[in-house]
């Protein structure tokens, strides 16, 4: 495979969020405003690749049995450093992402990856898939958290753009943005407008309905 | 491949993952702590001389050195309302404190308005002395809100009456609502309002909607934040807690007789 392919490809024909339904928890809770999903996108793009290049390190060592607890292992140690280090470095944000970041954990990229992808594949494009999924996961939150910061308090990182009602503008924010559920309406309007654009990623209903029948015929 | 499902192998590997992500991760908090500390402690630190009102700069150096210049650390014994020596500000840890059944006293229901189930034994407070003797008190306060205990400072006039400065440094209700309690036009509020009546009882407190001015109770009342009603509330108890018998109010009425 090729590199622009693993590194592109998913960030919109492939995208961990819209198209793999991957992802979704962190996606509602830490997209309210920019500056924290910038961190969060960093923090988990970093853990993406780098568990895809451990776990497609050991992979011809793991036993099958306990692989799942060989990525999980690797994945939380990953997980700990970015806390610590975020802790150390950018300490305002940290306050802010909280549990999430610990929750990138059980984040179903990085797992879905490890399991789909770094078991099967050298470390290399291991890693590169890693960055590429971080990059699609990163894409939709960027563009989640630009429009419920913009549209739920006016501003963007912070910097007020839309200028409030409350403070003498004309701009009402719209509280339901700021809740996580707004997010699952965004998403679901992101994968509306991808599938419009990308057709092939439309699925196969799984049933159709079938014309009326007949009522049944009375038994003698 | 066959050979990597024995057990010999299967606990080799188990084993050598273990040591190798452990080394990592002791490595990272045990080289990061200093950091991590030095952090925590300029946050606390910048979030007292915020609800003073003395922050001007925030960078590292300014917030050290105006809290070393201005800022005098005491300990309080809620229960008698006096300054006591019984522990070092230094090394105690207030919060810890308030966990530690004993260190600290358990609340019944009717008490408990701020919903923190222990109150500790011992403060923490911070004074801030000009000239003319006090000029500013901090005090550390914390109650329960929609989702989260809000942990922040409050800060008193020389009067012990009039509010300075009010301002949460941790908390976790959700931004662009509850999270509002750290808009600043909201903190600004806080300033200039009145705690006590004149009978001595608390009458600080959040209203639901907005303050009308032509209200005889416009001094002691600060506007609610919209879409976050249990917010509003749970920092309304915080105050009536805090400044209330079970908080720091025997401690201020001797302080204002000058026997604390």
């Amino acid at each position: 495979m090729k590199v622009k392919e693993l590194l592109f490809a998913p960030i919109f024909s492939n995208n961990p969020i819209a198209l793999q339904i991957l992802g979704i928890c962190s996606a509602l809770a830490v997209t309210s405003s920019l500056a924290v999903t910038v961190v969060m996108c960093i923090a988990l793009t970093s853990v993406v690749a780098f568990s895809n290049l451990f776990v497609s390190l050991v992979r011809n060592h793991a036993p099958g049995s306990i692989r799942i607890i060989i990525q999980m292992t690797i994945i939380a140690s990953l997980v700990i450093v970015v806390d610590q280090v975020l802790k150390a470095y950018a300490f305002e944000i940290s306050k802010q992402l909280s549990v999430f970041v610990g929750l990138i954990i059980t984040n179903c990229i990085v797992m879905g990856r490890a399991e789909a992808f770094a078991m099967k594949n050298p470390p290399l494009p291991s890693f590169l898939d890693g960055v590429g999924n971080g990059l699609g996961y990163s894409a939709m939150l960027l563009g989640l958290a630009f429009i419920r910061e913009l549209f739920g308090t006016g501003s963007l990182f912070g910097t007020q753009v839309l200028p409030l009602a409350t403070e003498g503008g004309w701009y009402i924010p719209n509280g339901l943005l700021l809740l996580p559920p707004s997010a699952f309406f965004l998403i679901g309007l992101f994968i509306w407008a991808i599938r419009v654009w990308k057709k092939d990623q439309i699925e196969q209903p799984d049933y159709k309905i079938a014309p009326n029948t007949k009522p049944l015929a009375k038994e003698a | 491949m066959a050979s990597n499902d024995s057990i010999k192998k299967t606990i080799t590997v188990t084993l050598l993952l273990c040591i190798v992500c452990s080394v990592v991760v002791s490595t990272a908090a045990v080289l990061l702590r200093p950091v991590q500390e030095v952090n925590k402690s300029l946050d606390f630190k910048r979030n007292i001389l915020a609800a003073a009102g003395l922050l001007e700069k925030s960078d590292k150096a300014s917030i050290e050195s105006l809290f070393e210049e201005r800022v005098t650390t005491q300990v309080v014994d809620l229960a008698s309302g006096k300054f006591t020596d019984a522990v070092d500000p230094a090394n105690y840890d207030q919060r810890k404190a308030s966990k530690d059944p004993a260190r600290s006293i358990d609340l019944s229901p009717d008490e408990d308005i701020a919903k923190i189930s222990r109150r500790e034994e011992y403060a923490v407070v911070y004074l801030i002395e000009g000239d003319s003797g006090l000029e500013t008190l901090v005090l550390p306060v914390r109650g329960y809100g929609l989702w989260s205990t809000l942990y922040g400072f409050l800060a008193l006039e020389s009067d012990l009456n009039t509010v300075k400065g009010f301002g949460f440094y941790e908390h976790g209700e959700t931004p662009g609502l509850g999270g509002e309690v750290d808009n600043p036009s909201w903190k600004a509020q806080w300033e200039g309002k009145e705690v006590y009546d004149n009978d001595g009882e608390v009458e600080l407190t959040v209203v639901k909607g907005k303050v009308d001015p032509q209200s005889q109770n416009a001094d002691h009342q600060v506007d609610g934040l919209s879409g976050a009603t249990l917010t509003s509330r749970g920092v309304a108890n915080l105050v009536h807690f805090w400044l209330g018998e079970d908080g720091y109010k025997p401690f201020l009425t001797n302080l204002k007789n000058g026997e604390a």
